[in-house]
């Protein structure tokens, strides 16, 4: 790690120096390349909520802003659509770029402002462990309830209860126990820790 | 023809009307869906998004059914269709990955058989020519938009299925089915997907302006190909919203079968629509 002062600015920013080469080592992919021609960024459909654009984070791994990066709103904002990785020109595949960029976060404890994302993905794994299968009233239900936000989409939820669009009661497969051998396995991700 | 079918869990649950009429039009057209026995969830975001590995795994346990199966794979969901062709490739390089699934299932795999999506075994193995000589309520007089979504058709080294920014698979569908396909603007934007639940700021706005582009191009519907899109559509839109179709259920309708049940679900109700062109009964 080493801190550098931006002349312009005078800020002082924290660089770590090996961060993209460790990024390409984990998600496989090559980042290089890419030469901030804003395609992705111009295509991409929840560019206007994130905090840095895209290509902004490409260039933050490039330039090795490990923290900036980490606790960004972007990686999780990314929906996986794949449009900037069609659109590339140099083929750098973003999006399993992002998804390495989350699993560093969560792997070295970063949390970002996008904590009800974090949550979410938490409830959904551990309804799969459990069941087998996404069970999506528990998944709902314990979803609005950790994030204290009960009442959203209640009367959505409503709505779709009368229309049959929800099971109560969930189901488990038979083999649930080569899910749990699954997790046991892979569960514990120790790939990303910087 | 038969077919290994992976279901996956919206056909199960938000998606019921999905499923139901995705069973109903493959009778009809002679496909033989045989769903793989105790398969589990693909992982879906949750499991990509946090861990690689236990995403690809928890995918790989699928495949690794299906393959004991000797035929080709189904999938209805464009979301676990794109997780099971990456998991696909993921099992073939990743030595460790593979060698551990092996371990846990006690079967090897070889990847020896195709995961094609619906879209793909309707149109490129049933084809058009039958559906056409198959129809007996074309759906006269009804304008629709064709909604691709992202990962049907993206990127297209992996799914091989389509252009990726001008797809015409579900257009020809449509036209098959008597219906009128129209052009537009948002035929692969994106609904905001699995942003439903966390970001609901995000996907009203983006499901509304992608309603909104399908109302200017003077589409009565829209007809999708998979669950989140429908669900994103049909309920993050709000009041006067368009009734958002599975392409299933415009087929199912134009062959002859009684799909009220599957109508009945949706949260924007598509009956008034259908019951005016005369191409549901009314009460």
């Amino acid at each position: 790690m080493k801190v550098i002062t931006i002349a312009k600015t005078g800020d002082e920013e924290t660089v770590e120096p090996g961060f993209a080469e460790l990024v390409q080592q984990i998600s496989g992919k090559e980042l290089r390349q890419c030469y901030h021609c804003l395609k992705c960024s111009a295509g991409c459909p929840i560019n206007f909520a994130m905090d840095w654009a895209p290509n902004q984070i490409i260039r933050m791994v490039q330039l090795g802003l490990q923290e900036r990066i980490l606790s960004s709103s972007t990686i999780w904002l990314c929906a996986s659509c794949e449009t900037c990785s069609t659109r590339c020109p140099n083929e750098v595949d973003l999006p399993t770029i992002m998804d390495t960029l989350k699993e560093m976060a969560i792997q070295n404890g970063v949390r970002s402002q996008q904590t009800g994302i974090q949550t979410f993905h938490r409830v959904f794994l551990n309804c799969l462990r459990e069941y087998g299968r996404m069970h999506e009233v528990s998944l709902l239900a314990l979803y609005k309830l950790l994030t204290l936000n009960p009442f959203e989409d209640m009367g959505l939820g409503i709505k779709m209860f009368r229309k049959g669009k929800l099971t109560l009661l969930p189901s488990r497969i038979e083999n649930v126990h080569e899910v749990e051998a699954i997790f046991r396995a892979f569960g514990e991700s120790k790939r990303s820790k910087i | 023809m038969k077919l290994s079918y992976f279901p996956g869990c919206s056909l199960d649950g938000t998606a019921k009307e999905y499923g139901s009429s995705t069973s109903a039009i493959c009778q009809a057209l002679g496909l033989e869906l045989i769903e793989i026995p105790d398969w589990n969830c693909c992982g879906a975001s949750s499991g990509h998004s946090t861990n690689y590995l236990l995403g690809q795994a928890l995918a790989a346990r699928n495949l690794i059914l299906a393959e004991k199966q000797g035929l080709d794979m189904v999938v209805a969901c464009a979301a676990c269709f794109s997780r099971f062709k990456k998991t696909n490739i993921a099992l073939k390089e990743n030595a460790e990955l593979r060698g551990k699934m092996e371990e846990i299932m006690g079967i090897p795999y070889k990847g020896s058989f195709e995961i094609r999506h619906l879209l793909d075994v309707i149109y490129n193995t049933v084809g058009l020519e039958t559906i056409k000589k198959e129809v007996t309520n074309p759906l006269k007089d009804l304008r629709l938009v064709p909604y691709y979504g992202c990962v049907i058709v993206r990127p297209h080294e992996l799914t091989q299925f389509d252009d990726e920014e001008q797809p015409q698979v579900i257009d020809n569908l449509i036209e098959a089915i008597g219906a009128e396909s129209l052009p537009w603007s948002d035929k692969t934007e994106c609904c905001g997907a699995s942003l439903s639940l966390t970001r609901v700021d995000i996907v009203k706005k983006l499901a509304r302006g992608i309603v909104e582009m399908a109302k200017e191009a003077g589409a009565q519907a829209i007809a999708t190909a998979c669950p989140l899109c429908q669900a994103n559509l049909d309920m993050r839109y709000g009041e006067d919203g368009l009734p958002v179709f599975y392409f299933t259920e415009l087929l199912g309708l134009a062959l002859g079968i009684e799909g009220k049940s599957w109508l009945e679900r949706h949260i924007t109700d598509p009956l008034p629509l259908l019951t005016s062109l005369n191409l549901v009964k009314g009460e």
